[in-house]
């Protein structure tokens, strides 16, 4: 369900950034309005969606044991899948926001004969892994187009992104893998008949979209090149919300209009998406708590009374029959 | 039973690679075998809950107030501002489809909407309609749809194909809890009274009686002397198990088909010769005669009323602390929730061992220690004798149970008791134990009759793995501690792996364990003849 629609959608936004690259007053709209749009929608979008979800208490502690809990001194625990303290559930939480702790475990369940196994399957977990951390270093790899002077990280990542130097100029791997990934993740979606039966057009959507701001990244840095100069005065003028003159406008080229406009997308469509799972892993109520529940009492801010059927009732029902039987009782009568 | 498939004819039905088809366009179909009947008026009376009534879920007209859309919409806003869990997993499944092979419902049917994403998205696709802009406006287009009457029995159909096992959220990047999300969507569906009688009846009869069976105290009592007999045929040691006896040290309390079900008894009396012979002072309580809570399978508010009764015991019977037997859900309930909801227990002490002295320090607020990290303890510190020999006729392998594992971290524990106990032990295949464990498949309320192959169904993957230790290696018997893969798996065994007996890990301990004073040993628990005894 849905791929059409994606493809549809991507396609309106690449034409509309594409006229914008080439005709003049829309070109001044995407490149000074735009962005600030994008800006403001995404950190209020992103805050607001925080704030929402953090409205809501967490009644019980339903942490997801994935591991031998804290009992007898001589038994030892699995202190990072199941944690007791808190140190151990930072470490689990990094380990899941940092290497997909959960998806590492990942199986593939088939039939051998009438016999059900379960292979490893890592391919999910290596593809999404290597697909985040080069979205993530690519975007520290722009702070040079960002800031002046260029901090010393960028540099740093630049040189060790770039380390399989072949030629000039050079090929980071990042830019590799994140192409990689999202082909995998996209490709997945229409082949393993599973996935695509669940797949909506806001699955496929910002795998299109972030697979062309990659592909028009890579074009304007291999193959159709860019004014950078211009695009990192320009960046760094919009970043410190000076005005951008017409000269430096005309600067920049169609294909840089469209990338822009496409982070752009990606910044207003993030709040109100799935992208959002960025935000809500650190909140997710199985992982992000301690295995400690019956050490130390979790409190529901809305526990409220319940009607019980107390001793006192039950024994006024039974009572005969208790005595009968020789059970002690509290009343006689 | 309702339906006599066989198992080659079910394992042919079974597709893992589904054929695309929009799945909002696939109606649910109510085969005979796969969903359970309706709750009684009867019980939803007693219990004070909406909308009780005679109808029936194969009925075309369910009976439903008029403004059952509203009151489902209205619980569902008032459960989004209650739980941060629902919001979160409503908003952040990015559908990656890791959680889809993992659930024992997908692997033993094939129905796309046994995938726990899908399961999931059938309640999303109305929270997106209703608390979603894009939904609101776009529809169909960002996956979102209208409550509806096919949409509710599509709910009822599917949430009641989910037994709350956890197995999915371990596999989720973001733990997205499908247990919670099934949890969370009967309680809306009970609301305006759509439930079913294997949940609703045994929850009024543990309001009542104090258990799910509805054993008055009588029959209680009737039970603890059947147990006595047995125990001194057995061993000819005549034991007094105590009974609602006040200022004990410790109120035990088991899932109440451990005094009556078949093979559940034989762990009952493997509990009681072990206190006993440990000169334990405990007492059993009637009022309190259930751990077990269906309560947890349908609302909040049910479970904690069913669960009110254990530490309101605990304070009458003036206990210092509270033991708990061998059961799946009730531990759930009594690890993550008791405390929460019922607590705090500043009437009890931290429990500690009288035999060993090992404070119990894992369990400090909640005050209740399962058996078996009690009788792990004992074992390790040399305080009960035992020979293992006695168990030689069995080679055994071990179910670990849903929620023990997934909810709680009892891994070892039971591990440790099983290989002090017996010679022979086998593990099933990695991915299907530990926090990797497979459902019986009825467990959460499904363990009906007329719900037949769906539960055959469910039990599939476990069912698969357990028949392959017993092929390979000769295992005939599966250990469990959960009273529902007790009542549960001898007909899924029967059904897969014919031979396969159920057992508890107290079974073993009781036929192993060494009782001073004791007769030669001719039988086990079973009555059935022991081998390599040197008689």
């Amino acid at each position: 369900m849905g791929l059409g629609i994606s493809f549809i959608y991507f396609a309106i936004i690449l034409f509309l950034a594409w006229i914008a690259g080439v005709l003049p007053f829309l070109k001044v709209f995407f490149t000074t309005v735009i962005p600030y749009v994008a800006l403001v929608v995404f950190i209020v979008g992103v805050i607001a969606r925080i704030i929402r979800w953090g409205r809501s208490p967490v009644p019980f502690r339903i942490t997801t044991t994935c591991g031998q809990e804290k009992s007898l001194p001589w038994i030892r625990q699995n202190k990072l899948d199941n944690p007791s303290s808190w140190l151990g559930t930072l470490g689990r939480m990094l380990l899941e926001i940092l290497f997909f702790r959960s998806l590492f475990r990942n199986t593939q369940a088939e039939f051998r004969g009438d016999r059900l196994v379960y292979s490893v399957d890592k391919w999910l977990w290596f593809f999404s892994l290597a697909f985040h951390w080069s979205f993530l270093i690519i975007f520290l790899r722009h702070f040079r187009f960002f800031t002046e002077p260029i901090p010393s990280f960028v540099t740093f990542l630049q040189n060790i992104d770039g380390f399989f130097q072949v030629g000039l100029p050079i090929i980071y791997i990042t830019n590799i893998l994140i192409v990689a990934g999202l082909l995998y993740l996209f490709l997945r979606r229409i082949f393993d008949s599973k996935v695509r039966i669940v797949s909506l057009p806001s699955d496929y959507f910002p795998l299109l979209l972030i697979l062309g701001i990659a592909a028009t990244g890579i074009l304007m840095r291999y193959f159709f090149k860019t004014d950078l100069v211009a695009v990192k005065e320009f960046t760094v003028a919009i970043l410190s919300f000076q005005s951008v003159s017409g000269d430096l406008i005309n600067k920049l080229s169609p294909l840089f209009v469209i990338h822009f406009t496409f982070v752009c997308t990606l910044l207003i469509y993030f709040p109100m998406s799935k992208l959002m799972h960025l935000g809500g892993v650190f909140l997710s109520p199985t992982r992000n708590l301690a295995n400690n529940n019956r050490m130390k009492r979790h409190i529901n801010p809305w526990n409220y009374d319940v009607p019980v059927h107390t001793y006192e009732e039950y024994e006024d029902e039974f009572r005969d029959k208790m005595k009968a039987a020789g059970i002690p009782v509290e009343k006689e009568v | 039973m309702a339906t006599k498939i066989k198992p080659e004819e079910l394992l042919q039905t079974i597709n893992l690679k589904p054929k695309f088809k929009n799945w909002m366009d696939v109606p649910v179909e109510f085969r005979k075998g796969t969903f359970n009947y309706a709750g009684s008026e009867e019980a939803l009376i007693y219990l004070d809950q909406p909308n009780p009534r005679k109808w029936q879920t194969t009925d075309p007209d369910w009976k439903l107030p008029e403004n059952w859309k509203e009151i489902i919409l209205e619980g569902l806003r008032e459960r989004l501002e209650k739980f941060r869990s629902l919001k979160i997993f409503m908003d952040i499944c990015v559908r990656c489809g890791a959680c889809a092979d993992k659930c024992h419902f997908f692997l033993g049917s094939g129905d796309p909407k046994n995938m726990p994403v899908l399961r999931a998205e059938l309640l999303r696709s109305v929270y997106r309609r209703e608390f979603t802009t894009a939904g609101k406006i776009m529809g169909r287009m960002v996956g979102a749809r209208d409550l509806t009457f096919d949409v509710l029995r599509e709910w009822f159909y599917y949430f009641y194909q989910c037994t709350q096992c956890r197995r999915c959220s371990v596999f989720c990047p973001y733990g997205i809890d499908t247990a919670e999300i099934t949890f969370l969507t009967r309680e809306l569906m009970n609301l305006i009274g759509v439930n079913i009688d294997w949940i609703m009846t045994p929850v009024k009869n543990s309001y009542r009686t104090g258990n799910h069976l509805g054993i008055q105290p009588h029959g209680m009592k009737d039970s603890l002397e059947m147990a006595t007999a047995d125990i001194e045929e057995i061993t000819g040691i005549h034991i007094d198990i105590p009974l609602n006896k006040k200022g004990a040290e410790v109120l035990f309390v088991t899932p109440s088909a451990d005094f009556f079900g078949t093979p559940h008894y034989y762990t009952f009396l493997g509990y009681v010769m072990l206190f006993h012979e440990i000169g334990l002072d405990y007492t059993f309580s009637t009022y309190a005669s259930e751990g077990g809570n269906f309560g947890s399978f349908v609302s909040h508010e049910l479970m904690k009323r069913l669960n009110n009764k254990i530490y309101a015991e605990a304070k009458r019977l003036k206990v210092k602390w509270i033991l708990g037997g061998e059961c799946g859900h009730m531990w759930r309930v009594i690890h993550q929730y008791m405390d929460t909801m019922n607590g705090p227990a500043d009437f009890l002490e931290v429990p500690r061992s009288p035999i060993t002295g090992t404070v119990f320090e894992n369990a400090k607020s909640t005050k209740m220690v399962h058996i078996c990290e009690f009788t792990a303890d004992l074992i390790y510190h040399g305080k009960i004798k035992l020979d293992p020999s006695r168990n030689d006729h069995w080679h055994a392998t071990f179910h670990d149970s849903c929620n023990p594992s997934r909810g709680m971290g009892l891994i070892e524990e039971p591990r440790y008791i099983i290989k002090n106990v017996m010679r022979n032990f086998t593990e099933m295949p990695d991915n299907t134990i530990r926090e990797q464990t497979f459902c019986c498949g009825s467990g959460a309320g499904l363990g009906t009759d007329e719900n037949f192959e769906m539960r055959m169904r469910g039990g599939f993957p476990r069912a698969n793995a357990a028949k392959y230790v017993k092929d390979k290696y000769g295992v005939n018997i599966c250990l469990c501690i959960c009273a529902i893969d007790k009542a549960n798996l001898p007909h899924l065994f029967e059904f897969w792996a014919p031979g396969l007996e159920v057992g508890g890990v107290h079974e073993m301990v009781g036929n192993a364990l060494v009782m001073s004073g004791e007769k030669p040993r001719e039988t086990d628990l079973r009555f059935q003849p022991l081998i390599n005894q040197e008689v």
